[in-house]
């Protein structure tokens, strides 16, 4: 613990630390543009000069230089002002004065800190630099004429998104950040080279001159896109969100977003349900929400079948519980019926910062990088920082890192292969993270638990025991009970009268032929089209929800922006139909649906990690078989709001089957 | 000795034949009034009438949509809504002002960085609806066409002064 003294303040600094944390730490702000938190240290921006002693009588970088014991930092002394004017007149050489036009105006470090430690005036009077636009596929923009070289994107590629397809050609005035062959990204987090770029070189492509930062309500919410549960901020305007953009979580998502969360907002604005639909003669027409709840009436018997999409919040799932009764509730759309008498055995026990941690990691038919990219990016950082050891079960796909594939037959859980079994019985902090997808074969839960306890994953302190879901409503339905035994299929059978469909989109509704189908949900896909009666409601933008992130922890998101035309809250909707049907439910406002809810469920009552204590179902051990393919076959078009949104077709378009949109350069 | 002087002016009526003497000079001065709107008093090259949109000489125009002026109005009366054009440069989709909520402080013009927005020195575009002085582009681009050479030659006579 090396003591420094940064501007005659005397301070204590961790190990390792460089001289720019400790300055930090002192409170000090020091401008930069190459130095990330979370990515490795360049020192090619020379912006963040400090004066050091002992050393060379000359400012030092400070983000490069790792702070000793004795040092005498200074940050406040001319020699440093001039240093930081310096520096900023000859970045500004090169960087154009187009401000106005450019998209990170507003919200630029270069701006920002040319105003605080620039010069004010330029005394260059040559040419300017020019360079030729990139092409980086379709969300990121590229103006590298604009660009100061920090390289922030390349580390990030590399680093993080583990694709190393982003580098910089040619030295000093005429380096070039490029994709080389000038191809989209190969990634599903390219979008946040966007966030990381200091200047407007790399800016969105859908949001391209929409908006000013200044402009732009933000609200805090929880992204519904996969299981994770990133941290996001919407940014509207009007009745439109215009962008996401990730809020800082460590647990959860660290700084970064998926390509998913970030641009498929655009479809929360397309083939919106605006009003309720009746259908008459197989046709659905516009009717008013009272002739709605009319229709829906004669089939009331007091229950009814609650099937729950994957984007649906916990206070809806509540509502519709609360309503329909516990009997008929299932949220696995796509005919999962694996045990959920333990909550512990189906959640993702290492939680998301913890699968950083781990030493030898097995994935069993997960298809990480498409079903979870945040979570990939955790086991990148195992394998890339601590030499953490991958094998995997199941159909070979490139998760960016290295990973040993054991093949694709199951039978390699209850006969593990010698290197596997060797690695585990050597690691310290073995994991096995069971694809959501996969737990359609039989057996294949059991033997994952039966797995795990041959090989002691679950010992003190560390719980490797991880099933990867992908759907954001899946924990928080399962602990509303959204799972029948038998799954979807079973609860067809019971031939209910009523059946409600939240969001739901995915499900084979021939098994509901017999059923009076409500649809209650915000876009017109496959729900919509084989409903009898649809109640419009809100988008995850357009409520305050609780959601359940595949590792148990709870969240809650604010409402953004209204739902459109007569689309009302879910959670409303509900209520104004239990009026209808007599069975009047007890809340009035969401705060009184909250408490409800929370005494009902009481984790559901409070942020943060829900503990579920670790016990084993017994269930048979007996796999066999191939894992055939992995369930997210296009990553950009997995549910509703994707399907709607004209980004994310043209990523599935171009990333997924290959279309070319490359323009020419010049 | 004043009451002399007092009486005296008392019985020539003095007052009264100063004040008519005075009325008397002012009707041979030059008229501070003028016949409007057939005489129009000058007005300074900075004078901040009504709005309009400019071109470039070339048809271009100048608007880029960086929406600084939606942003410094103090009044809010500006309203700005752009997308990447067909040939990828920033133009605005929507400019509408509305002129019944402008203060014409002026500010719109001076954080205009391309001199695109500019308040003329157009004064009588006096309205018998309310919504007629709810201007969107076209109508700020008309303005611009017709008003262009007096606003040209205004921001040059003012440029030594910026």
């Amino acid at each position: 613990m090396p003591k420094v003294t940064v501007d005659g303040l005397e301070l204590e600094v961790p190990a390792g630390a460089t001289v720019l944390q400790a300055c930090e730490m002192a409170g000090k702000e020091i401008p930069r543009f190459c130095y990330h938190e979370r990515l490795s240290i360049a020192g090619n921006c020379r912006m963040c000069l400090v004066e050091v002693a002992p050393g060379p009588p000359k400012p030092q970088a400070s983000c490069a230089l790792p702070a000793t014991e004795g040092q005498i930092i200074r940050t406040d002394t001319p020699m440093v002002k001039n240093a930081r004017e310096g520096v900023m007149e000859f970045l500004l050489i090169n960087h154009p004065l187009d401000c106005p036009i450019c998209d990170q105006g507003g919200e630029c470090d270069l701006q920002d800190q040319s105003v605080a430690y620039g010069r004010g005036t330029s005394r260059f009077e040559e040419n300017k630099r020019a360079v030729t636009e990139k092409y980086m596929g379709p969300l990121v923009k590229t103006a590298m004429t604009r660009c100061i070289q920090c390289t922030r994107c390349v580390r990030f590629a590399e680093e993080v998104a583990g694709i190393e397809e982003v580098g910089a050609i040619g030295r000093g005035e005429n380096m070039q950040i490029t994709t080389y062959l000038e191809h989209a990204m190969q990634s599903e987090l390219s979008g946040n080279v966007v966030d990381l770029c200091p200047v407007g070189a790399l800016t969105a492509k859908p949001y391209a001159f929409e908006a000013r930062p200044w402009e732009l309500k933000k609200t805090p919410s929880i992204d519904v896109m996969d299981a994770v549960g990133t941290n996001i901020r919407l940014d509207s305007r009007g009745r439109a969100v215009l962008r996401a953009l990730p809020r800082i979580n460590d647990d959860v998502n660290e700084e970064w977003a998926s390509d998913k969360t970030r641009h498929a907002v655009d479809g929360l604005t397309h083939r919106r349900l605006d009003k309720p639909y009746i259908r008459k003669d197989g046709k659905l027409v516009p009717a008013s929400w009272a002739e709605a709840f009319d229709a829906i009436k004669p089939h009331w018997t007091g229950k009814a079948a609650v099937v729950a999409g994957d984007q649906v919040d916990c206070e809806t799932m509540f509502a519709a519980r609360e309503l329909a009764g516990v009997s008929m509730l299932e949220g696995r759309q796509t005919g999962l019926a694996y045990d959920t008498s333990s909550l512990s055995a189906v959640n993702f026990n290492t939680t998301i910062a913890g699968i950083e941690n781990a030493d030898v990691i097995l994935l069993v038919g997960s298809d990480l990088r498409r079903e979870a990219p945040l979570v990939n990016t955790r086991i990148q950082k195992a394998v890339r920082k601590r030499g953490a050891k991958v094998f995997a079960i199941g159909p070979v796909t490139d998760l960016t890192y290295k990973v040993e594939w054991l093949g694709d037959d199951l039978s390699a859980l209850a006969k593990a292969p010698k290197a596997l079994a060797d690695a585990l019985k050597a690691a310290e902090r073995p994991a096995i993270i069971v694809g959501g997808g996969a737990l359609r074969y039989e057996g294949l839960h059991g033997a994952a638990l039966a797995f795990a306890k041959k090989y002691k994953l679950v010992r003190d302190g560390w719980n490797g025991f991880n099933i990867l879901h992908f759907a954001a409503a899946r924990m928080g339905g399962l602990m509303l009970g959204y799972a029948h035994e038998g799954g979807i299929k079973k609860l067809a059978t019971a031939k209910a009268g009523l059946a409600f469909f939240l969001g739901a989109d995915e499900v084979d509704y021939g098994l509901f032929a017999d059923s009076f189908k409500v649809y209650v949900g915000h876009h017109g896909d496959n729900g919509a089209h084989h409903a009898d009666v649809i109640l419009p409601g809100a988008a995850y933008s357009e409520k305050s929800g609780t959601y359940v992130n595949l590792e148990g922890r709870v969240q809650r998101g604010e409402r953004a922006v209204f739902p459109p035309g007569d689309a009302r809250e879910d959670w409303a909707i509900f209520r104004a139909l239990s009026d209808v049907l007599g069975q009047r439910l007890p809340f009035d406002s969401l705060d009184a649906l909250r408490a409800e809810m929370a005494k009902a469920v009481p984790a559901l009552g409070v942020e943060g990690l829900v503990d579920y204590g670790w016990s084993e179902p017994s269930l048979s051990a007996d796999v066999s078989g191939k894992i055939a393919d992995y369930p997210i076959k296009d990553f950009y078009l997995t549910n509703a709001i994707c399907r709607a949104s004209e980004t994310m077709q043209k990523c599935s378009a171009e990333l997924v089957h290959g279309t070319h949109f490359l323009e020419a350069a010049e | 000795m004043t009451t002399i002087t007092h009486l005296i002016k008392t019985f020539t009526l003095w007052e009264f034949i100063k004040a008519h003497l005075l009325t008397l000079k002012y009707f041979f001065k030059r008229k501070a009034t003028i016949n409007y709107p057939f005489e129009k008093n000058p007005l300074s090259p900075r004078f901040r009438g009504e709005h309009a949109l400019r071109r470039y000489p070339n048809g271009e125009e100048r608007c880029i949509a960086c929406k600084l002026c939606e942003a410094v109005c103090p009044a809010l009366a500006i309203t700005i809504e752009s997308e990447p054009r067909d040939d990828g440069s920033r133009r605005t989709t929507r400019y509408d002002i509305d002129m019944t909520k402008c203060i014409y402080c002026g500010f719109c013009q001076e954080a205009c960085p391309v001199d695109a927005i500019v308040e003329g020195p157009n004064l009588e575009f006096a309205t018998e609806t309310r919504e007629e002085l709810l201007y969107d582009k076209t109508k700020l681009l008309e303005n611009g066409a017709k008003w262009e050479r007096a606003i040209a030659a205004n921001l040059a006579a003012d440029a030594p002064y910026r």
